[in-house]
């Protein structure tokens, strides 16, 4: 019963993110063990599990920002849009501009809020002065923080609030107009007005974009997502709609996880 | 009781060894301050020597370390900003960078008249660059190398690594991310610690005794194959081998004040562009 609601639920959607039999090792240590996962497009997927257990070196993984760590190997197939983005020769500066990342520290650079947005667009060869600011205000837009900067786009970023660098920096992820947008616990630093500012947002962004995002707040993944996805100690356990896994999860560890038993 | 007076005996005792530092470097600076004042004007610092130094200015002096030092940072900083770039960022952290970044203190420990010597065969003879502001450069910079790459390298690592891979996931290249995110930001850090340790190749004499200083030249150089006069051999020379060292005590406090601005200067420069970079990207 249970099963045919989620092949339904899948069924209507286009799989974007696809993971077959992935492995992880950093160095001698396998931290993913045989990974095999469709995420559909244009819907939010929750990656949850406890510390450790492997949810944030996946999403590391669909856009190998792995690759920059010492000794990090994968095994195993990524695709994305049916492309396999650990084959030899993908383009890995392309991929990052189709797949976004937002990360859990707030991260913008000592730069102007333009500037900050404007990164993007730039290196990947956008000059124009009128069309960066364009795609600046759209970004901002987008984000949620344009009606609150829109008067001071030239000061230092650093001098926004908490809540505001983490809304610029998925601004300037969006800037570079991504098909894909990951997000790494992209709300555990900030205050709860903040948080439900940057949850609403994922709620807007969801119409543009496929998001993945990793939270150990289980509130937070039935609030934002449509998909769940739990691991626990470097495996997939279970994934399903949002909904299955909250209400009905199949594996004992799955039910155990969100009540609240362990963790 | 007697716990609070050992306590204020050691605190005491550091108190005075440290105001006794600060008391020898002030001795110092203020004798050569009081006894060079007097020969400093503006007809010392612009006009050329006489009778062997005797008498008239030091401006061949001053030119040519000037020039020195010009030529050691231009040679020493892209090498060592170079070289500290690839240590940081792109090599691999095994045993062979560990061996490199211990040669490198090594060679920071090395001591200078071994440069000169280095200097003196492989750029004067090997290389017959002659003795010339070439091979003093080289030289200078081969012993100023160390210290900016370790200061550059610790700059680099002062960078959070949240802005590499905010830009790396943005879909920049290694050389893009380390161009506008990483160097801009450890700039300051850089030049501010070469600078200092040109400062104080600037008043070095062992490496330039066998590379470029002339005993006794007084004219500006023409070219980078010129041998100069340099504030710190001027000094030795008149200090210890001039024929009437007494008659000339003058002469050398005075140059001993001008090499000490010119360092002076260096470092002023130096905390100036710490202080405009700081400004303009703070974290």
């Amino acid at each position: 019963m249970v099963d045919k609601k989620q092949a339904l639920l899948l069924e209507d959607f286009d799989i974007e993110i696809v993971s077959r039999d992935l492995n992880f090792y950093y160095g001698d240590n396998q931290a993913l063990f045989g990974i095999s996962v469709g995420m559909p497009a244009k819907q939010v997927t929750a990656l949850i599990g406890p510390s450790g257990c492997g949810k944030s070196t996946f999403l590391r993984t669909l856009n190998r920002m792995n690759d920059i760590i010492p000794g990090a190997r994968v095994e195993g197939q990524v695709l994305i849009s049916g492309k396999d983005i650990y084959q030899h020769g993908t383009d890995v500066v392309k991929l990052r501009r189709k797949v976004g990342m937002v990360f859990q520290k707030s991260n913008p650079f000592p730069k102007s809020i333009f500037e900050n947005v404007a990164y993007g667009p730039r290196i990947h060869g956008t000059r124009d002065r009128q069309q960066l600011a364009a795609i600046v205000e759209k970004s901002l837009v987008r984000a949620g923080l344009w009606e609150e900067v829109k008067d001071r786009l030239n000061d230092n970023a650093l001098g926004l609030s908490g809540g505001q660098q983490q809304r610029l920096c998925i601004a300037r992820a969006l800037a570079v107009d991504p098909q894909i947008l990951l997000m790494d616990e992209p709300a555990s630093a900030l205050d709860p007005k903040s948080t439900a500012r940057v949850e609403d947002l994922i709620g807007e962004l969801r119409e543009l974009y496929t998001i993945v995002i990793v939270t150990h707040n289980m509130q937070q993944a039935a609030r934002v997502s449509d998909f769940t996805a739990f691991f626990y100690e470097g495996a997939l356990v279970e994934f399903n709609a949002t909904k299955l896994i909250f209400t009905n999860p199949k594996e004992k560890q799955t039910e155990d996880y969100i009540t609240g038993r362990f963790g | 009781m007697s716990g609070s007076f050992s306590e204020n005996l050691i605190y005491g005792l550091l108190r005075a060894i440290t105001y006794a530092i600060v008391l020898l470097v002030g001795y110092i600076l203020f004798d050569i301050v009081i006894k060079g004042l007097p020969v400093l004007n503006w007809e010392f610092v612009s006009g050329y020597p006489h009778q062997s130094g005797a008498s008239g200015g030091i401006l061949p002096a001053i030119a040519g370390t000037f020039y020195l030092v010009l030529g050691t940072i231009s040679v020493a900083l892209p090498l060592g900003v170079g070289s500290a770039i690839y240590l940081s960022e792109y090599a691999f952290q095994g045993k062979f960078t560990t061996i490199i970044r211990m040669a490198i203190i090594t060679l920071a420990g090395v001591p200078s008249i071994v440069y000169g010597l280095f200097g003196l065969g492989l750029f004067v003879l090997f290389f017959r660059f002659g003795a010339s502001i070439l091979s003093g450069s080289l030289t200078l910079a081969c012993m100023v190398l160390p210290t900016i790459i370790v200061a550059s390298e610790e700059a680099l690592r002062a960078v959070p690594k949240g802005y590499r891979e905010a830009s790396l996931a943005l879909g920049a290249t290694k050389w893009e991310t380390i161009r506008t995110n990483v160097l801009p930001y450890s700039l300051s850090g850089m030049i501010t610690g070469s600078i200092l340790g040109v400062g104080r190749a600037a008043g070095e004499t062992a490496p330039i005794l066998l590379t470029v200083a002339a005993f006794f030249l007084p004219k500006l150089p023409n070219s980078i194959f010129d041998q100069v006069m340099a504030l710190p051999y001027h000094l030795y020379i008149l200090a210890t081998q001039h024929p009437d060292a007494e008659k000339v005590r003058p002469m050398q406090y005075g140059t001993a004040l001008v090499l000490l601005l010119l360092v002076l200067g260096l470092s002023l420069g130096a905390i100036f562009i710490r202080a405009h970079y700081r400004k303009k990207y703070k974290w």
